[in-house]
């Protein structure tokens, strides 16, 4: 499509005076009230991120505490709930909203070509929701706290003294924030792709924003019911889940759960998104078996929600369930292990650059194959009756939650960081910081595994004397963690005020959002688009000038300027 | 670097202390077996794909590293009989991994029919073992080389019982019965935990299995259950208050605990919640056992269940004589 | 182009392409919307297949304590507000703006005579003591007329064997309160002629109550409680769509919040029926 203006390489404008969307408008006010995608995903990145920092102390006290067999720092009540709070905090507050919200919300419009998502005014009112509902969560800790696990398990959960309502309500509000942010997400994939781009030409990290956004939007409202349930229990005794007023505590477990495993899925998705966009660009080829990766995605999705009962194989319910369950989630394993193949096959015989987000990419390569290989143990019966409730499901799912997910979560902020900011940040201290915290990861949680199929039960304050040598080793590497994370929460603050100026494509990346400024203007682009191919990384050239990556030629993919007719 | 941190790890880790190999304790039950060789198949194949995907990975990094003058190969994006093969050979493998588990799982959760039954009831935070000719102890004491069937339910939250050495655990729900079976392949003794989060004092429902060598264990029971006759109300009263699940709440040494110690309570005032004073004598332990909600001391919850039903009269006359004998000094 | 923001017309937000980009946005968004509060309904209606496949006779006995005539003429209620929107929302399409607020003033109507209904069946209930499960304590019972016809008179229900009043202490498997008590309950199902024994002439028998009826009463206010609580949300939003309306927001055709809205209230009305199904027309 000819193009009637000439249009300048990116490298070759200047960054436009004044008007990104950073400093477009200023004030408090500007940002608070703002339907600006890009600033509602920077403010979830900064209250998130807060939320991180906060379970990830919950964290360093359950594991100080967990040093001598006996007391240590804390008593045995103090310690349930701190345990309980790390839990709710990093599971509702950080990893649900994670990636989606933060990177999702900046990212998926400017992929997209687009302005804005579908419904920006929705957009803000998740953030909101999600303010509120993190505000009443952590009232709980001013209460007294929560004890009961971030599982509310009843009848312990009806019955016991602790501030299990605002913790629950909490909980509530902030699954319609992830509602919301879901049903933006599918409406904003379906109704706002640019001309050309089919389902088959979408970035593979849409794919993944929108299944994970299919399961937040059919997953999330039972977990609303449920915790809605939980609550009647408490303050009115409507009795559902207390067997003596004719109800089944087991069947909370059935409700919890039905949201609770799609809810990993929840996790897992955007962080495998983000890996198909990371490790192609980083080995300079086209991602490896595109169909399938994307085809994997709602296959993982839809599966997701058939397996929730291996979270209860010993709890009473019948051999054919447990049959079914089992072999079930046997099935959603095979798609996660195949993507696995397909980005080990993308760097072949490409031109892998070990920066920092690869870095965190080949992590979690690492990571998630141990803590996918590790569920294999878990899926099947036998096995799973012995390692059920230890140690041992406590490293599996840490090892795909965080060495997967918050890996993954790494690698993507530091892709878009110059996306985001217009910055660069020390690459040495970017290496620096994610060595730390891959020897600290796998020192604090490979030790469980053993810990865990020695028989050493989780959730406990107390541990007989012989698992103390493991408990140890596993404290020392939560502390090495912390290092790392205080490494990386330095050097990504510096850059903000004086890191390099970023160009607008430093990967050399051919997805839409590298096709405006870093930071981009508040209106993203001044061009429309035709559908380009996000894969198409080998029509990128290196600039050294700029000190970027530019198109062969630029109007092959921009259909017009803005609004021309 | 992992393996060198853990192998320092192991002369302090459990793999010495429960008999056991690096990954898993002894074996000591019939079933433990196949559970084992099914935990090593799967870690043999997991260890293979682990090493496979490593090295793959770690081989390309290293051929493909960027270099300037050597651009990205051009290769096909994918490749259907690869990705098929990489696809179908994971799923016959899950398939075997899934067969073993179920057949195992079978396995484990049908008890013979000759079972040796105990009851068992869980409750915040102890357990107690009923055997059959209804006497009640707080460690599980089982023969050698027979199958036991253990019929357990709670009395308030679920907890889980789990012996890693026989490797089974099951879920114990308040409200219904659940089962759970094994059969023990060597006489010793082994932990056995309450696995499912319960409370303050989780960690600490903690007990054991004995498992006593052919013949043994009918002599035990014997003795065991007639404590009352064989010792004095005094000792008799001390054992009931240990094996009961008392000392879970009461200490003897003025300690409190979840409920007041009990140290030299005998013949004193006692202050109760309702601001009333009563004589702590026999009719006050009593009621005590008997109803505990109707008088609370001061300062403690009324959190105390009732063991109406659950102690005889001769057993808790030995009580009292016990709560008599402790010193108030 | 010329966004007729003031005149009342389709106003184009700046991030889309057209106003059909627009309109297809927010009716995907909602229908979306609504799958989710079909799920967030699903949990509940899963409790009630739990509870009624494993305890069918609880259903059986204390549905009938549920005035079927109210829950019909709440059903007629709900179809005509249904219809009402449904004509709104062309009014709306067609500018009639007098119309429009009629229809939805008469729809707010509607949904206020559903509360008022409700809140006539809550009251019922309150007095009679058929509260949920804690607060369960029946001041009336059923007796038999006739085969399969039973009545409600008042006097607490005498609880069949084994039947406990909802309590606070834990059970355990063990306890059976009711030792001395030997009468036969009658079979809550069965063949007619079986189960059921002909009253003689002048003679009622006794239902007896079985355990744990007031799982029923739980089931009930919970899903008709959540039900409500959507309706009353549902009446706000249409005293903001009058409101709208009286300040001329559709004259210019701009349907969409009353299309928007009637998606939502016909999913209300259609919960309703489901209700109304299986709570009171029990068999």
């Amino acid at each position: 499509m000819a193009v009637s203006t000439p249009v300048l390489p990116l490298t070759d404008r200047a960054a436009p005076a004044g008007a990104t969307y950073l400093n477009a408008e200023r004030g408090l006010r500007s940002w608070l009230f703002t339907l600006d995608h890009k600033r509602i995903g920077v403010m979830y990145l900064v209250v998130i991120l807060a939320s991180f920092l906060a379970g990830g102390i919950f964290a360093l006290l359950v594991r100080t505490e967990l040093l001598t067999p006996g007391p240590t720092i804390m008593g045995p009540d103090t310690y349930n709930k701190m345990f309980t709070l790390h839990g709710t905090v990093m599971i509702f507050l950080f990893i649900i909203p994670g990636i989606p919200a933060t990177l999702g919300n900046f990212v998926l419009p400017l992929m997209l070509g687009a302005k804005d998502v579908a419904l920006p005014r929705l957009n803000l009112a998740s953030f909101w929701i999600w303010v509120t509902g993190a505000t009443v969560a952590i009232s709980a800790i001013v209460l007294g706290g929560v004890d009961t696990g971030w599982t509310f398990y009843t009848p312990y959960s009806t019955t016991t003294n602790t501030a299990v309502i605002p913790m629950t309500l909490g909980a509530f509000i902030l699954g319609f924030s992830s509602i919301f942010t879901g049903l933006n997400f599918i409406v904003t994939i379906h109704k706002m792709r640019p001309e050309g781009m089919t389902w088959m030409r979408m970035p593979l990290f849409l794919w993944g924003i929108y299944a994970t956004a299919i399961i937040q939007v059919l997953a999330t409202p039972v977990l609303g019911i449920t915790l809605l349930l939980l609550v009647a229990e408490r303050v009115l005794g409507v009795g559902i889940f207390d067997p003596a007023l004719g109800g089944d505590p087991v069947l909370y477990q059935h409700f919890f759960w039905f949201y609770s495993h799609p809810a990993v899925y929840i996790m897992i998705l955007p962080a495998m998104a983000i890996m198909s966009e990371v490790i192609a660009v980083f080995s300079g080829k086209r991602i490896f078996g595109y169909r399938f990766i994307a085809a994997s995605s709602i296959a993982i999705a839809i599966l997701s929600f058939l397996v929730w009962g291996h979270h209860m194989f010993v709890s009473g319910q019948s051999s054919l369930a447990n049959l079914v369950f089992s072999a079930l989630t046997f099935a959603v394993a095979i798609p996660s292990a195949v993507k696995v193949f397909n980005w080990v096959a993308t760097m072949y015989k490409g031109s892998v650059r070990l920066l920092t987000p690869m870095l965190y990419a080949l992590s979690f390569l690492f990571l998630f194959t141990i803590g996918g290989l590790t569920g294999l143990f878990l899926g099947a019966l036998a096995t799973d009756v012995h390692l059920t409730d230890t140690y041992f499901v406590v490293a599996h799912f840490h090892y795909v939650m965080f060495g997967g997910t918050v890996i993954a979560f790494l690698a993507g902020l530091h892709y878009w960081w110059p996306k985001m900011f217009g910055r660069m940040y020390s690459e040495r201290w970017g290496r620096v910081g994610a060595l730390l915290i891959f020897v600290g990861f796998n020192l604090t949680f490979f030790t469980q595994f053993v810990m865990g199929s020695h028989g050493m039960p989780r959730r406990y304050f107390n541990y007989l004397p012989r698992f103390e040598g493991l408990h140890q080793a596993s404290t020392v590497g939560s502390y090495v963690l912390g290092l790392g994370f205080m490494v990386v929460a330095a050097y990504l603050l510096h850059s903000l005020f004086r890191g390099a100026p970023a160009p607008a494509n430093p990967w050399g990346s051919a997805t839409l959002e590298w096709e405006t400024s870093s930071p981009p203007p508040p209106h993203n682009f001044d061009e429309e688009f035709d559908a380009s191919d996000p894969y198409d990384i080998e029509s990128l050239e290196y600039d050294p000038a700029g000190g970027g990556y530019r198109r062969h030629d630029p109007s092959a993919i921009r259909l017009r300027p803005a609004g021309a007719p | 670097m992992t393996t060198l941190a853990l192998t320092s790890l192991l002369a302090a880790g459990p793999a010495g202390a429960d008999g056991g190999s690096f990954w898993l304790p002894a074996a000591r039950s019939t079933t433990a077996g196949e559970v084992d060789s099914l935990f090593y198949l799967i870690l043999g194949i997991s260890l293979f794909f682990f090493v496979l995907i490593v090295a793959v990975m770690l081989a390309f990094v290293l051929r493909y590293r960027h270099r300037r003058e050597r651009p990205a190969e051009p290769s096909r994006d994918h490749n259907l009989p690869l990705e098929l093969t990489w696809t179908l050979i994971p799923v016959v493998l899950v398939a075997v991994i899934f067969f073993y588990g179920f057949r195992d799982y079978l396995d484990i959760t049908t008890p013979p029919r000759n079972s040796y039954q105990v009851q068992v009831e869980a409750q915040q935070w102890s357990w107690s073992f009923t055997y059959p000719n209804g006497y009640t102890d707080s460690v599980l004491h089982v023969p050698v080389a027979r199958p036991v069937e253990l019929v357990m339910t709670s009395r308030d939250v679920i907890h889980s019982l789990y012996i890693p050495a026989f490797r089974i655990k099951r879920d114990v729900v308040p409200g219904r019965y659940a089962k759970v079976w094994f059969e023990a392949t060597e006489p010793g003794e082994y932990d056995l935990f309450c696995a499912e989060y319960c409370g303050t004092n989780h960690s600490n429902m903690i007990t054991k299995v004995v498992v006593h060598p052919t013949g043994e264990f009918e002599t035990w029971l014997g003795k065991a259950s007639n404590f009352l006759e064989q010792m004095t109300p005094v000792d008799a009263g001390r054992k009931i208050f240990q094996v009961r699940g008392c000392q879970q709440c009461h200490s003897v040494d003025g300690t409190a605990k979840v409920g007041p110690s009990l140290r030299g309570v005998f013949g004193h005032q006692v202050r109760l919640a309702d601001g009333s004073t009563v004589t702590a004598d026999e009719n006050y332990i009593r009621q005590s056992i008997l109803e505990p909600a109707s008088e609370v001391v001061a300062g403690f919850d009324p959190v105390m269940p009732t063991f109406q039903g659950r102690l005889s009269d001769q057993e808790i006359t030995a009580l009292i004589a016990y709560l008599k004998s402790l010193d108030g000094n | 182009m010329a966004s007729p923001a003031h005149t009342g017309g389709p106003h184009l937000a700046h991030h889309f392409a057209n106003l059909d980009q627009q309109y297809q946005s927010a009716k995907l968004g909602m229908w979306v919307f609504l799958a989710t509060e079909v799920l967030f309904f699903g949990g509940l209606f899963c409790a009630y297949v739990v509870y009624r496949a494993n305890h069918p006779e609880v259903f059986l006995y204390a549905h009938q304590f549920l005035d079927k005539r109210l829950g019909a003429l709440n059903t007629a209620v709900l179809i005509c507000s249904s219809f009402t929107i449904a004509w709104a929302v062309r009014a709306a399409q067609l500018k009639q703006v007098r119309l429009l607020i009629l229809l939805l003033s008469l729809t707010f109507l509607l949904a206020s005579g559903f509360l008022g209904v409700k809140y006539i069946e809550y009251r019922q209930k309150w007095e009679h003591g058929l509260l949920w499960a804690r607060r369960y304590h029946p001041e009336v019972h059923l007796v038999q007329e006739g085969p399969g016809h039973d009545v409600e008179v008042p006097g607490a229900a005498p609880p069949g064997p084994g039947a406990q009043a909802a309590q606070e202490a834990p059970v355990t498997p063990a306890a059976d309160g009711d030792a001395d008590r030997s009468r036969i309950a009658d079979a809550a199902s069965g063949p007619v002629g079986l189960a059921e024994p002909m009253p003689a002439s002048g003679e009622h028998r006794v239902v007896a109550e079985p355990h744990n009826a007031q799982v029923f009463f739980s089931i009930y206010f919970l899903m008709t409680g959540l039900h409500g609580i959507h309706v009353l949300v549902g009446m706000g939003l249409m005293v903001w769509l009058i409101a709208l309306a009286w300040r001329g927001a559709f004259a210019g055709g701009n349907f969409t919040r009353v299309d928007m809205f009637g998606l939502y209230w016909h999913l209300v009305d259609l919960i309703w029926i489901y209700l109304f199904l299986l709570l009171y027309l029990v068999h």
